[in-house]
């Protein structure tokens, strides 16, 4: 089968991914969902290497980077869960439209 | 091939649902299922070992953080809520219109990539290929995790002191 056979359905669907990832990103005020977002781009990303790894015959090296992207996500994440909690322990909200103004 | 586009229109469903929902325990649930029809996918793709961990920590640990953070933070009130509702509405039920838009759009669309794969190499194991090839891509996991562990200690350090 040829490549742009296998590849272009996996390769809409990472489009989609983004796409709702980056409005969920852009739309919501509240701070854990503009985390959701960014969790959603980062499986598009994932999606992409995986099929990446398998069209090209090398999936021990794109589980190698997907195994370092996971745990790039899970630190990222749980660093930004502290800082989320600790604006939510400052301002009493999660809604970025009632952060306090970071520039005073 | 039609089993792995029914699980990524199962995936683009979770996505959706994740996005959408009002409640943010049900969206860090449907960011599990996402991962679930990530890991299924990689199963089939012949990436048993990224599956494992994808199953392990984007659909066990990562939503946990989440439905802990959400169980950390205050619920809204009851008038909050139905404003907040009104005004979701409003902001995303443009989302499944885009979604299902840029999906007719895209499959019409005849692609001419020209990839040129490289050859074919002798598989080698992830094993392998993490601790004799890529060794730095462990280092780099070291130092990431610990760079997180520190962040995690000083954010509570701080709160501490307050």
């Amino acid at each position: 089968m040829e490549v742009v056979q296998i590849f272009w359905p996996f390769l809409l669907f990472v489009i989609m991914l983004f796409i709702i990832g980056i409005y969920c990103i852009a739309i919501t005020f509240n701070l854990i969902r503009a985390l959701l977002g960014a969790e959603i781009l980062i499986k598009a990303i994932t999606l992409l290497v995986i099929v990446a790894g398998f069209i090209s015959g090398r999936t021990a090296l794109a589980q190698a980077v997907v195994i370092s992207l996971i745990v790039v996500e899970a630190v990222s994440i749980t660093v930004a869960v502290g800082i989320v909690l600790g604006i939510h322990g400052h301002n009493n909200s999660l809604d970025t439209r009632k952060i306090a103004d970071t520039d005073k | 091939m039609n089993l792995n586009i029914a699980i990524l229109i199962i995936l683009m469903v979770a996505a959706l649902w994740t996005t959408m929902t009002r409640s943010l325990l049900r969206a860090a649930i449907g960011l599990a299922f996402m991962s679930l029809a990530l890991t299924l996918i990689m199963f089939r793709l012949n990436s048993g070992l990224a599956a494992v961990f994808e199953l392990s920590v984007c659909a066990g640990l990562i939503p946990v953080l989440f439905v802990s953070t959400i169980s950390l933070t205050h619920p809204l009130t009851k008038q909050e809520v139905m404003q907040h509702m009104k005004d979701r509405i409003r902001r995303f039920w443009y989302l499944p219109l885009i979604i299902v838009i840029a999906g007719i759009a895209l499959s019409f669309i005849t692609v001419t990539l020209n990839i040129k794969l490289p050859p074919k190499e002798a598989e080698e194991s992830v094993r392998a290929v993490l601790w004799n090839g890529r060794p730095l891509y462990l280092v780099g996991q070291i130092i990431v995790l610990l760079a997180g562990a520190f962040g995690v200690v000083i954010l509570f350090k701080e709160s501490e002191e307050k």
